[in-house]
């Protein structure tokens, strides 16, 4: 029976608790009396038989959806779109969810002797996925079956001829959508729902859609209102996507099927990562001393290439397919079943160690843009209610944050960070002065369509996504970070984490109160 | 000559060391593997048992022979019974089992398990996998009446297995000995199996309970007749006290005038006098720890007092 999520009363007995620290983790200890650690609920059991459970969905859909096979006929246009590689965190061990779904699904498409399919990987503005990252996250059965012909295809939100206006919502988004989507007799999205912000109507929303339906919902407004974004009643980004997703169900009939995951996120081997630190036994502190040291030693390529190459043994717990709004309220069900930790009020000061691997350098670096998201866009938005930290108080983000870029997968990230941040880091100037020229500039778009780049508009959005914790706290501090780096964001550099306390003193008064917030494993604080 | 155990036991900090458990946090109960409940059964298999008998002939007994010189007395009066039988010791040092083990002949040394506390021995996956491959020891709850630890005694002696049990249930806390408990004295009415009484004489010196250094000297294993179980248990437990308590008066002084007072009920017991604590530290004798007063002749055992046919 896994025990759920906990809060710690950090007192002296207490031992130093593991911070990630990118490419790497600390031990640390925090102040006694004043401190607390939130660890996250155990990974929850799999499903016995994950594939009869994916066919089980299929037949039994939820909120009124017929069958799967009911839907499918002969002549028919099939298309298939899937999440892209931000999914799952860190990627999963083969077989993936999306492997196991769209083989279902193309076995009853098989079987009721539809010929027209088409598998799209819904990037958004997100890069394109290399050959081995699409083989990993279909099987090599799939990718044979359909790259060859090319009917494997990844969204580009940037192909006029490839695109398709279906509408204005009355809120006046554009909803400009994939045309092989627009035209297909059934869609089904296939999709791995990590955290709470992904899934439902969003997955279509954003990744299927063209920058001028995105930027109505990633824009600063929207992201200053979503509180959080991991709750989508509270979220306005959710809201937009919602009203976007209900009008494109207008025009396409839509078939969702969400698989959840346990948040099982470190192999065996690596145990302790996962492990409440008093429970560490021999062969846990042996194993953190190797790796911690091991890791130290390495080049900052040969690190990262050690921590990207380890798959989670993630697995799945739950399969919903049908109508997109009922399926996805039975996902967050079974998310908050895993990842809900009860937080009771807030403190001064909230801690964040942030590992290697976000959503958006899964195989690359993480540039200290990425840097900014992760800690004040995703763990800072791992809440509902409240945030974990008070207004005005102080967010303590552990990386060592890197002057350092991947030039094919972040051209424009390398510009924005040089030309814009050098002016300003306010939200709403970057979005009024900036944007544009990101969004349209034609070497960021080529790079986009026949490159690995994310969109030239992307860094911008990654400030976006930290544009609510920017006006909420008081004052960002970044441990072991490089210094101009982080000063370069706005934020203040520490060399430890006691010398950080002390920054964050200044801001928060003498004895502040302190989380720590031990993610990973993903976890959700349900803060009353 | 002395060893220094006190680095050693230097705790090391988290993450070389254990972590310290948070007082806020609630332990959760033992896992049922260790203690009375940990599985021995691969220390008793052969390739174990071969492994058990190098170690104990080339690391036990040469570490035996250098640190406590012992010297063994009565081997002939149970060399002719037929095992499994039960030994029985008074238990004053860590020293005692690997001493006795390693003075048995061997036809009994590599065909002996013994009991050990399991709360002690059996706490920790590395104690008890060390504890059952060196000393074949098999854990017994020391505290309360437990019906497993019954059971699996008795089992070992119907397979053959002689048991080396110390029936005080301890080591000494001051160098004297304690009341037996009844474990011993019931597993051989129960059995059918006769007690062998052990003195051991010295240990208690050279390593007491709760000493930071070992000291080496000499030591004295005195095996007494066996005793069969023809009576109840109650009564065995009396019979094998007196034994020991005979055994020790003999190793002492000598067989005779050991014979001569326990005939008449004389035998000093093995629980020393009953006084004040430092009466019966005094009684002990100088303190191995006071090198200029170990080799003299006042350092010889003031208590019981001698009857004069032995006298220094």
């Amino acid at each position: 029976m896994p025990r759920p999520g906990f809060v710690l009363e950090v007192d002296r007995s207490t031992p130093p608790v593991l911070i990630w620290h990118g490419e790497g983790f600390r031990l640390e200890r925090l102040p006694a009396a004043r401190s607390r650690v939130i660890y996250a609920p155990e990974p929850l059991a799999p499903l016995p038989d994950p594939d009869a459970a994916v066919a089980r969905a299929l037949d039994n859909p939820l909120g009124g959806s017929q069958p799967l096979r009911e839907l499918l006929r002969p002549g028919m246009r099939l298309t298939v779109a899937f999440d892209d590689l931000s999914l799952p965190l860190p990627p999963m061990r083969r077989p993936d969810n999306r492997q196991r779904v769209i083989e279902a699904v193309l076995e009853i498409a098989a079987s009721a002797g539809v010929d027209d399919v088409v598998l799209i990987a819904a990037l958004g503005l997100h890069r394109r996925m290399t050959e081995p990252e699409l083989r990993h996250a279909l099987g090599d059965r799939i990718f044979d079956a359909f790259s060859p012909s090319g009917k494997l295809l990844q969204h580009d939100a940037e192909d006029p001829a490839q695109l398709v206006m279906v509408g204005e919502t009355d809120h006046g988004e554009e909803v400009e959508v994939n045309r092989r989507v627009a035209e297909s007799d059934l869609l089904v999205y296939v999709n791995i729902n990590l955290v709470t912000m992904d899934g439902g109507h969003k997955s279509t929303s954003t990744g299927l859609m063209s920058y001028r339906s995105v930027r109505s919902h990633h824009n600063v407004r929207t992201l200053q209102h979503s509180r959080s974004l991991m709750d989508r009643p509270n979220s306005e980004l959710h809201t937009s996507t919602w009203r976007i997703g209900r009008l494109l169900a207008k025009h396409v009939k839509v078939f969702q099927v969400e698989t959840t995951l346990n948040n099982d996120a470190f192999p065996s081997e690596m145990a302790f990562l996962q492990k409440r630190e008093w429970e560490w036994g021999l062969r846990d502190r042996a194993t953190f001393l190797a790796a911690s040291r091991g890791l130290e030693l390495l080049p900052p390529g040969a690190k990262r290439s050690v921590l990207h190459s380890i798959n989670a043994p993630h697995q799945m717990t739950s399969v919903q397919a049908g109508e997109v709004e009922a399926v996805h309220e039975a996902t967050i069900a079974q998310l908050h079943r895993q990842q809900l930790v009860d937080v009771e009020g807030q403190s001064d000061i909230v801690i964040f160690g942030l590992p290697h691997v976000g959503p958006y350098n899964v195989n690359s670096i993480m540039n200290p843009l990425l840097v900014m998201c992760m800690g004040l866009g995703y763990f800072f938005n791992f809440y509902i209610g409240k945030p974990l930290v008070r207004p005005g108080g102080a967010v303590i983000i552990s990386h060592p944050t890197p002057w350092a870029f991947h030039p094919v997968h972040h051209p424009s990230y390398i510009d924005f960070f040089e030309e814009v941040l050098s002016v300003t880091t306010d939200p709403l100037q970057i979005e009024k002065g900036y944007e544009e020229r990101f969004a349209t500039d034609e070497w960021y778009r080529h790079l986009y369509r026949t490159s690995y780049a994310y969109h030239g508009v992307h860094p911008l959005y990654m400030w976006y996504w930290g544009a609510h914790a920017l006006e909420y706290a008081g004052s960002t501090i970044i441990v072991g970070g490089n210094r101009k780096a982080v000063r370069r964001m706005g934020f203040r550099p520490a060399t430890t984490l006691a010398d950080a306390l002390e920054i964050a003193e200044d801001q928060v008064g003498r004895d502040p109160t302190i989380t720590y917030f031990r993610c990973p494993p993903i976890m959700l604080a349900n803060v009353h | 000559m002395s060893i220094n155990f006190s680095a050693l036991k230097r705790p090391l900090k988290f993450p070389l060391g254990a972590p310290d458990w948070p007082a806020t946090v609630p332990r959760p109960p033992r896992r049922s593997d260790l203690g009375v409940g940990y599985d021995t059964g691969w220390a008793r298999r052969y390739p174990v048992r071969l492994a058990r008998a190098a170690y104990t002939e080339l690391v036990t007994r040469p570490f035996i022979a250098a640190v406590a010189q012992p010297s063994v007395e009565g081997l002939d009066r149970f060399e002719h019974v037929e095992g499994p039988v039960i030994f029985a010791a008074n238990h004053a040092s860590h020293l005692d089992t690997p001493l006795v083990l390693s003075v048995l002949p061997d036809r009994w040394r590599h065909h002996t398990v013994t009991m050990a506390a399991a709360d002690y021995f059996f706490d920790s996956h590395v104690k008890a996998v060390y504890f059952a491959f060196a000393l074949n020891a098999v854990p017994i709850e020391r505290t309360k009446v437990n019906r497993m630890s019954a059971d699996r005694a008795s089992a070992l002696v119907e397979d053959g297995w002689n048991l080396l049990i110390f029936p005080e249930g301890g080591r000494s806390p001051d160098g004297w000995g304690q009341e037996h408990r009844g474990g011993a004295a019931w597993l051989s009415a129960r059995t059918g199996r006769p007690l062998v009484p052990v003195h051991i004489k010295g240990t208690g010196r050279l390593w007491p309970r709760g000493a930071r250094r070992l000291y080496t000297g000499r030591t004295t294993v005195t095996f007494g007749a066996p005793i069969k179980p023809e009576r109840s248990a109650r009564e065995l437990v009396a019979q094998l006290q007196g034994a020991i308590a005979c055994l020790a008066d003999e190793a002492s002084t000598d067989w005779w005038s050991a014979r001569r007072r326990s005939a008449a009920s004389g035998t000093p017991a093995l629980t020393g006098p009953r006084a004040a604590p430092w009466r019966r530290a005094w009684a002990l004798g100088p303190s191995p720890k006071d090198s200029a007063r170990r080799s003299s002749p006042a350092a010889d055992r003031r208590w019981p007092p001698r009857d004069g046919r032995r006298a220094n």
